[in-house]
């Protein structure tokens, strides 16, 4: 039972070498349309905009500027601060998200999937009003400061410094370990953990030696986002005033009004340069290391009968986890039907005005939002899958490279982007409209911004099986897509699910593009609409109910596509 | 909600709509601003029921997409008007061309200049279409809580009490705080001035990225008081947060303005949206107390509509004591912002804590008089309040001229890059400096 690539059926290394020479007219073929996929919409249209970092005043090349960077006292105190908030960030998103998902997989538990869907929540942050119900929560006069100040007088600076960066990044992201890391650890095979338990392994030396190690591609996929995304983060820096980090250095460079500073440009450049780095070292650490078992879906690691103090306990811990995950989404829901909250605990005049207000206007935006950010995590976990399958399945020269490529989109700035799109497209029609004047723009800035998370996930689902699985198939005559269609992917789905959710959860919160690229009102997506509300004094209210919806939008999708894939998984098993 | 289909069925019919509105609306006016919808909604439906044929579209962008927004699109896929406050932001449009000039669009009824400050662009590339005031904004319910006394003028926010309860964004973030800051330095000259903006940032809480974050955060309590524009103060009191705003005498009013954009879609249309928002009748919404702006029409040709307690610009401007110097402002433009950010937000953490150890040191040695903890105080100030760039070099053509050029020229970003690095380096040795003397200050009271 227990078999990795060592002792699976070997294919000789001639008949290897003809099956990769005939199938590579097709690699080749997929390789180019992605690749063209990504120059069109990623590397031109930021090309166009990064130019600035490699130009003299005169236009002609230079690295001067680079120069600049490397001998600024400044910027290499935001690239510290920056590297620790990433670091620290992924330690304590760790120690949220592993406990989590380890519980809920490994035990017999009432409301496993509950808590698995909630412990998703946190990623919909929406822009704005997410930071503003953070604040009336843990900020300075926030609920828990002003009660611990009434009666133990004193109060926790959690939100403040870099310190408080690390807090609301750990909150935030923790979900990428958690999901990848909950597919990962279903993936694994009973086999490995019974084999483990005969020969005696028990308890933290079972989970530490044989389970977590298993476990590995998901992790690693999760930690590496984490990672990325809070090295290159914006928002949450700028929210809470934290200035001398390598994202708010760049953004406020680039993004203010009149003076047209290179520096700018030259830290983005230099950001995606260290993601890149990041993510090859996230795969050095996999390479020459096999995770992959032939048992899949049939019996996954057993699941324990909890003693009812260890059930307790284990209640206990997930609860305070949650409540405190899921605060400032609690702080939200109070801020939708506040009239009016202030320096005070709780707001004290209740209203539905605010939900009267959104629904006169935002049934549009609920469409737009499931449109395009549907539309654009299928774009990313169709590109995803392909991309894993050529890095992992084949070896067409370069392949490597689509990875670096797509997941470098992650440390481009949205503003950047929609800049570079505006530039690239602006004269092209498609059925005598203008390309700009639709939202088609909107709809593929997600998908190339979002495609990292869906990437990693698909690849991390991918390593998990073997290739003996699929060369089995093919050796009973199925074609390689056969082989694809009803071997890879059903075993994928678990991974393309994930995928697909964080695309579309990130995407419905995006905003820095969608701000640059909406042209009608009627073209926009609820995170315009909040950001619409959050312009004007009056607006915090219905800002906060839009924001409501867009969370209960998103979890119901997200929801919805859970259903979608159990129900094909059926269908399929039934065919078997 | 209840259109089913696919993405290209959509698409083709969002084509089909697209092409047919080309043909048959001639007149659609779209607008990009940065206003809140409040006020946007207001003229928009008041515009559309004077002018049936005309509809106007609304586009909300912060200042800078609506500026990179404008610039990427092709002449005559453009928007056609821009309105927003920040008077830096049409400086910008004007000088990459992207505005024209509308002679034939006026309202002769507004004056020429609030106090000195001309209402509408010399070359007449665009308008003055309300006015703004800035002041103090504060939180009553925090100051109560903390023990504070409402501000009055600037001066109130340097105490010692306010340590930790201010909030303000940088200029190189806000038009309107480079505004402020401008005032500040022109009305108190370069040294004093910026001792006391050096001083309210120590005891600021957070440099906002933001200038809509001072406001917000003042109605969320997160914040006791802050310099802000005049109509986020009165927006928020109108909206019933326990909030207040008040003018000190160190302010000045300058208009918020309105352009016509060079290849709009349609001039004609905007012409006439352009001319109603200067109109009796545009500048009578800006009085709902939604909106709460000031009108740059003279208050004389309103009759009795103006509410009571309204806040009169022209009075404001006449008790305000500085002349405001626009030239003066535009020249020093990237220098107030470099040395703003370099020794303020950039350095925040550690001008808090000299500002703090000075205030200890006071607190100290109140009540007791020592003249050498009194010199060491003074000199604790001194490194800590004193601007790291003289008034005498500030007044310098040339070494201007080097913050005005084009930064992207390798050797002119390595220049200023280097001179910001040293501000930076230096600016962190004097807090330091300042934490140090305060203590030996603070020390000799015991």
């Amino acid at each position: 039972m227990i078999l990795d690539a060592d002792a699976a059926p070997r294919l000789g290394a001639r008949e290897r070498l003809r099956r990769h020479l005939g199938a590579s007219w097709r690699s080749f073929l997929v390789l180019g349309a992605i690749s063209a996929f990504l120059l069109a919409l990623l590397l031109i249209p930021v090309g166009t905009v990064f130019v600035t970092a490699f130009r003299d005043g005169d236009g002609s090349f230079t690295l001067g500027h680079f120069g600049t960077f490397f001998s600024t006292g400044l910027m290499r105190e935001s690239f510290g601060n920056s590297l620790y908030v990433a670091t620290a960030s992924v330690f304590f998103a760790s120690l949220i998200a592993v406990p989590l998902a380890y519980i809920t997989v490994r035990f017999q538990f009432r409301g496993a999937l509950l808590i698995q869907t909630l412990g998703i929540l946190p990623l919909i942050m929406p822009p704005f009003v997410g930071a503003v119900a953070m604040q009336l929560i843990f900020g300075r006069s926030g609920a828990v400061n002003l009660l611990l100040d009434e009666h133990l007088g004193w109060s926790l600076p959690i939100m403040q410094g870099l310190t408080g960066v690390i807090f609301v990044q750990t909150l935030h992201y923790f979900p990428f370990i958690l999901m990848n890391l909950i597919v990962a650890l279903r993936a694994i095979d009973g086999a490995m953990e019974e084999a483990a338990l005969n020969l005696g392994a028990r308890g933290w030396r079972l989970f530490a030696r044989v389970v977590f190690p298993l476990a590995m591609p998901g992790y690693l996929a999760g930690a590496a986002l984490v990672f990325v995304k809070v090295f290159d983060d914006l928002g949450t820096p700028l929210v809470l005033g934290q200035t001398n980090m390598l994202a708010p250095q760049a953004y406020l460079r680039i993004t203010q009004v009149g003076l047209e500073d290179p520096l700018g440009y030259v830290i983005s450049v230099i950001m995606i340069a260290f993601s890149i780095l990041a993510l090859w070292l996230s795969v050095r650490v996999m390479k020459g290391k096999d995770y992959s078992t032939l048992q899949k879906g049939g019996a996954g690691i057993a699941k324990r009968r909890l003693k009812p103090w260890e059930s307790a306990l284990a209640y206990g811990v997930i609860l305070l986890v949650l409540l405190v995950v899921l605060s400032p989404h609690l702080g939200l829901l109070l801020l939708s039907f506040a009239r009016m909250w202030s320096f005070s605990v709780l707001p004290e005049a209740w209203t539905l005005a605010n939900y009267a207000t959104v629904f006169q206007d935002s049934s549009g935006m609920i469409r737009n939002t499931l449109l395009y950010c549907g539309l654009a995590a299928l774009i990313d976990v169709v590109i995803g899958t392909t991309i894993a399958y050529l890095i992992l399945r084949t070896r067409i020269p370069g392949r490597q490279w689509l990875d670096f490529v797509a997941s470098a989109a992650i440390a481009v700035p949205g503003i950047v982007l929609a800049i570079g799109y505006l530039r690239t497209f602006q004269t092209l029609e498609l059925w005598g409209v203008p390309v700009t004047q639709t939202w088609i723009l909107i709809m593929l800035a997600y998908s190339v911004r979002r495609l990292p998370y869906a990437l990693r996930s698909c690849m991390a689902a991918l390593q998990q099986i073997n290739v003996s699985l699929e060369e089995a198939a093919e050796m009973l005559g199925a074609s390689k897509w056969r082989s694809v269609r009803r071997i890879v992917i059903p075993l994928m789905a678990g991974g393309i699910l994930a995928g697909f959710v964080s695309s579309f959860i990130t995407a419905a919160v995006e905003l820095s593009a969608t701000i640059l690229l909406v042209v009608k009102e009627s073209q926009a997506p609820m995170s315009y609409g909040i950001y619409l509300y959050m312009q004007s004094v009056s607006g915090r209210g219905p800002g906060a109910a839009l924001g409501v919806l867009l969370v209960l939008t998103v979890a119901v999708g997200t929801y919805l596509s859970h259903l979608l894939v159990e129900r094909a998984n059926k269908t399929l098993e039934h065919a078997r | 909600m209840l259109r089913r289909g696919f993405p290209m069925h959509r698409l083709a019919l969002a084509a089909a709509l697209a092409f047919a509105s080309t043909a048959a609306v001639a007149g659609t006016v779209t607008v990009i601003t940065s206003f809140p919808k409040e006020l946007t909604a207001t003229y928009k439906a008041a515009f559309e029921r004077a002018n049936p044929d005309i509809k106007v579209e609304i586009l909300n962008k912060n200042t800078v997409a609506g500026i990179a927004f404008v610039r990427e699109t092709a002449a005559g896929q453009r928007p056609d008007v821009f309105w927003a406050s920040a008077p830096d932001a049409f400086e910008v449009l004007k000088r990459d061309n992207l505005l024209q000039p509308a002679p034939d669009v006026d309202n002769k009824a507004i004056p020429a200049k609030i106090g000195n400050y001309p209402i509408n662009d010399p070359k007449g590339f665009y308008k003055g279409q309300a006015l703004a005031g800035y002041g103090i904004m504060y939180n009553t319910r925090y100051l109560k809580a903390n023990k504070l006394v409402a501000p009055k003028e600037w001066d109130d926010l340097l105490k010692r009490e306010w340590y930790g309860h201010v909030a303000m964004t940088s200029p190189s973030r806000s038009g309107t705080m480079h505004l402020t800051v401008e005032t500040i330095l022109q009305g108190e000259g370069w040294d004093a001035g910026w001792s006391k903006i050096l001083q309210m940032a120590g005891n600021s809480a957070q440099v906002t990225e933001r200038s809509f974050g001072v406001p917000d955060g003042i109605n969320n309590g997160q914040f006791g008081a802050g310099p802000v524009i005049d109509f986020f103060g009165l927006a928020g009191k109108y909206s019933g947060f326990p909030v207040d705003f008040v003018y000190p005498a160190m302010t000045s009013i300058v208009p918020a303005n309105i352009a016509l954009i060079a290849g709009g879609k349609n001039t004609p249309e905007a012409k006439k949206f352009v001319q109603f928002t200067l109109s009796q009748q545009g500048q009578e919404l800006l009085l709902d107390p939604k909106i709460s702006r000031l009108p740059v029409l003279a208050y004389a040709s309103f009759g009795n509509k103006i509410p009571a307690g309204y806040p009169d610009p022209q009075t404001i401007v006449k008790r305000a004591k500085v002349n405001f110097n626009a030239d003066l402002s535009e020249d020093r433009y990237a220098l107030v912002h470099s040395l703003f950010d370099q020794t303020i937000t950039f350095r925040l953490k550690e001008l808090q804590a000299a500002t703090r150890a000075i205030h200890e040191a006071e607190a100290k040695l109140a009540g007791r008089p020592n003249p050498q903890a009194a010199e060491l105080l003074k000199q604790a100030r001194s490194a800590a309040f004193t601007p790291i760039v003289s008034s005498s070099l500030a007044g310098q053509a040339e070494f201007l001229k080097l913050f005005a050029s084009n930064k992207k020229e390798v050797a002119v970003s390595k220049q200023i890059t280097g001179l910001e690095e040293s501000w930076n380096r230096k600016a962190r040795e004097n807090y330091a400096k300042a934490v140090e003397l305060a203590q030996q200050a603070a020390a000799l009271a015991k």
